[in-house]
């Protein structure tokens, strides 16, 4: 295990401060690096907060309502899992790209990165809420509704502290990822400066220590939501 | 199959489980342990079993040392008091599962599961799931399937625990029948003083990782060697500075030598007997069994103020008993 | 809560509609633009000899990768919940990495390692092994990223099934191998499914790690999603088409991953 996990990601490390603290500093905050590290976190915290909004309501709708062809969107919910990030890309292209039929025109903005984002994680919060929703005791929602609790205030102050950990642990993998993801994004970039994409571009072009560098922080951030996640997990419910 | 557990010590961390315990099962007998949760017993049965090991001591089976056996090599058979069923294969292959392990031939096994079904009572079940199956059916396969390799010993571990009050009692009886019949030495854990008495030859009463009487249940019921084994085996009440059960305390509405004034609280019939339940003049509770008539002579009802007194013959406790079975 | 049956309506709606929007609606223009020129036109982009190579070697590498941390999988499983010891927490964070590690990061950890100039990398090329910018380095990227979905799926199963038959086993006399092989791994069998479903979806459509790993040359290191970004990537009006094509067969491919993932997949779909 060791061999395919920590071994080359020591390696990136040693390869970042190769040229010491000081190539790793200018590495990381010049040219293009440090507006791709803000782009990049930016869009990930916005797609972390909506996709934390709107997968709460998809998973309640999916767990409370009752329609036909529930159990269809139920699975296509694992669509993003499913699909390869590059096709996700395409389909996004195809959609909002210069021959788009509905006449948007998003590509290579930043807006086309927040859907891509969006489409990734979609099964992140969702998936991280449901169980939680079939578990919970309707009674506790009963009582609050005897007590005069309205629907609003009943759903404020009873349903949604105990979906809280569920909400916060789906959107810091949401995040997690949308900070890493590449296949959906590096064709609808374009200017858009994108992490993992300055990352891709510096391997490529030989500049192997500027890309460590960036790596270093981008595996940085990854780590710290890995701790947070597992701090979170372990105090909310299991 | 004798079973010796010579000075066996157990700690989970700060807990200790086992405090130098030593015991004796005799060839053939059914013991119980018996004892509150805590006590010790699931653990004890468990390191005769080898599911644990003890941190010093020795287990003995048929005077061989076993304790740096794996359970595969003692040759025990053990019963789980959720059964530990093998969710995902019929009755029948339960039951087969340690005879295929060994390899027995297909016919060998054939017999031998359908021997054995027939035993329980669940031959028309071999093709079922245990999940499609009663908690006493469930229970009774996983004897089934525990005696089919012929162990020298059985251990079961609260096997009637999961199981509601009057599937339990059938199944009590219903051991010990098969006991009977089978004659393996066998080793029952169990909370239940009423299962213990009613099943085994001999009862092991633990307490706090330790053993604090061995013998028959008559004896630990009437001779109890500690105060503890007789507030467990049945209720008391503490008069005059002395344990006595319910059905020997005498009540009377006359004052007498050594007998203390009491009030009584509650007067409950059930059925066949009467309890009486007493308030002592230093404020603390009282229980007295008395037949239907005795309570009518007496006219005993809420509020009379009645003499109870502990029977002549004494009922101390033994300072010291025997610890082998 | 008795929602009213106006909220009720109007979050049904607000919901299948984002999802239309989100999921449906990109998908259905990609299927449309593929078959814009015909069936025979898609057909033939997806059968040119780049693209039929592309097919096999995504293939080849999803059939090495799969098993192997299938594999792996269970033991770690194994491991974690039924192991003693202190390594274990470190085991635990440690899988979780492929989830939060950017997959070009790991294509460059791997490069930085096994690459020419990179700590073993000259080892092995004096073996005559090539990792990097071949096959190998693919195979090894492709199981770094789709590590933890088989570990993560069986794990929480062998915690609920309890250990309690695995020690029934044991006093009947069934070795441990025995144990496993007739006990555990039958109780487990729908975790292990639905982990390699995962695994196999992950390892398909894997490109970011591919990508530096890759020499980028069809017939040997090019991969179905390297194919699309290749395609992608060039001009010309036939470019685009034929990067729909090559999208849509890995959309069908995934598309009976998905259902194979609706038919396993556990109540209330566990799953990171």
């Amino acid at each position: 295990m060791s061999v395919i996990v920590l071994i080359p990601l020591a390696a990136v490390l040693v390869n970042a401060t190769s040229q010491g603290l000081g190539g790793f500093w200018s590495s990381v905050t010049g040219g293009v690096a440090l507006t791709a590290l803000a782009v990049t976190l930016g869009a990930s915290l916005v797609v972390a907060a909506i996709g934390a909004m709107m997968g709460t309501l998809v998973a309640w709708v999916l767990v409370r309502d009752s329609f036909p062809g529930r159990r269809l969107v139920n699975a296509l919910i694992d669509l993003p899992f499913a699909l390869p990030t590059i096709v996700a890309g395409l389909t996004l292209i195809a959609l909002y790209g210069p021959r788009s039929p509905v006449g948007v025109h998003l590509v290579y903005t930043r807006a086309a990165v927040l859907v891509a984002l969006m489409f990734v994680t979609l099964p992140f919060v969702v998936r991280s809420v449901q169980p939680v929703l079939i578990e919970l005791d309707r009674e506790v929602e009963e009582a609050a509704a005897s007590l005069g609790a309205s629907n609003a205030t009943t759903f404020r102050r009873v349903v949604l502290p105990a979906l809280r950990p569920a909400i916060l642990s789906g959107a810091a993998l949401a995040f997690a990822r949308s900070v890493g993801e590449f296949g959906s994004l590096v064709l609808l970039a374009g200017k858009v400066q994108i992490a993992s994409i300055v990352i891709y571009a510096d391997i490529e072009s030989d500049a192997t220590q500027s890309a460590a560098s960036l790596s270093v922080v981008l595996l940085a951030v990854s780590l710290i939501v890995l701790f947070l996640l597992r701090r979170w997990g372990a105090s909310g419910a299991r | 199959m004798r079973i010796e557990v010579r000075g066996i010590s157990k700690r989970f961390g700060d807990f200790t489980a086992l405090d130098d315990v030593t015991l004796e099962v005799g060839e053939g007998s059914l013991t119980a342990l018996l004892g509150p949760s805590g006590s010790g017993k699931s653990t004890l049965l468990r390191i005769v079993a080898g599911l644990e090991s003890p941190d010093a001591g020795a287990v003995l089976i048929d005077g061989a040392d076993v304790t740096a056996a794996r359970p595969q090599e003692r040759g025990i058979g053990f019963v789980f008091q959720h059964y530990a069923a093998f969710t995902h294969m019929s009755v029948r292959e339960n039951v087969a599962f340690g005879l295929r392990i060994r390899k027995y031939s297909r016919a060998e096994v054939r017999a031998r599961v359908h021997e054995l079904l027939s035993l329980v009572g669940l031959t028309t079940w071999a093709q079922q799931l245990p999940a499609q199956l009663s908690g006493g059916q469930r229970q009774r396969m996983a004897l089934a399937r525990a005696l089919a390799v012929e162990p020298r010993v059985l251990l079961l571990d609260e096997p009637f625990g999961a199981l509601d009050a009057n599937v339990r009692a059938e199944l009590r009886r219903w051991l010990r029948r098969l006991h009977d019949e089978q004659g393996v030495t066998t080793v029952l854990v169990t909370h239940d003083q009423e299962e213990a008495m009613e099943v085994a030859d001999s009862i092991a009463v633990m307490n706090a990782g330790r053993i604090e009487q061995v013998g028959s249940p008559r004896e630990v019921y009437d001779s109890p060697a500690t105060d503890f084994v007789m507030g467990f085996l049945g209720p008391v009440s503490r008069i005059a500075g002395r344990l006595v059960r319910p059905h020997d305390v005498s009540v009377s509405l006359i004052s007498s030598d050594g007998a203390i004034e009491a009030m009584v609280t509650r007067v409950v019939h059930l059925g066949f007997e009467v309890r009486i339940e007493l308030e002592l003049g230093s404020g603390e509770p009282a229980r007295a069994q008395l037949t239907r008539s005795q309570t009518e002579q007496l006219e005993l009802a809420r509020g009379d103020i009645v003499y109870v007194r502990p029977p002549q013959a004494s009922l101390e406790p033994a300072a010291s008993a025997p610890l082998t079975a | 809560m008795r929602v009213s049956r106006r909220a009720e309506l109007s979050l049904r709606a607000v919901a299948l509609l984002y999802l239309a929007v989100l999921l449906l609606l990109p998908l259905g223009v990609v299927f449309a633009r593929t078959f814009e020129h015909g069936f025979g036109t898609a057909w033939g982009w997806i059968t040119t000899p780049a693209a039929i190579s592309a097919f096999w070697l995504t293939v080849t590498i999803a059939a090495i990768a799969v098993p192997l941390n299938t594999i792996f999988g269970i033991g770690c499983a194994l491991v974690l919940v039924r192991g003693k010891g202190r390594g274990r927490r470190l085991l635990d964070t440690l899988i979780d990495l492929p989830f939060v590690v950017s997959p070009v990061i790991v294509g460059l950890a791997l490069v930085l390692v096994y690459g020419e100039t990179g700590w073993f990398g000259n080892w092995f090329l004096r073996h005559g092994i090539r990792i990097i910018y071949a096959p190998t380095g693919m195979v090894l990227a492709t199981l770094f990223v789709s590590l933890p979905f088989v570990v993560r799926e069986v794990a929480p199963v062998l915690m609920e099934v309890g250990d309690e038959q695995e020690q029934a086993a044991a006093t009947l006399g069934a070795s441990a191998w025995q144990t496993f092989w007739r006990v555990t791994l039958p109780a487990i069998r729908w975790g292990v499914a639905y982990g390699v479903v995962l695994t196999t979806a992950r390892a398909l459509g894997e490109i970011g790690a591919v990508a530096v790993v890759s020499s980028n040359v069809a017939g040997s290191t090019l991969t179905l999603p390297l194919l699309v970004y290749q395609r992608d990537s060039q001009i010309g009006p036939q470019a685009i088409t034929s990067a729909y094509a090559a999208g849509t067969e890995l959309a069908v491919m995934s598309l009976i991953v998905l259902l194979a993932m609706t038919v396993l997949a556990p109540k209330g779909a566990k799953t990171r």
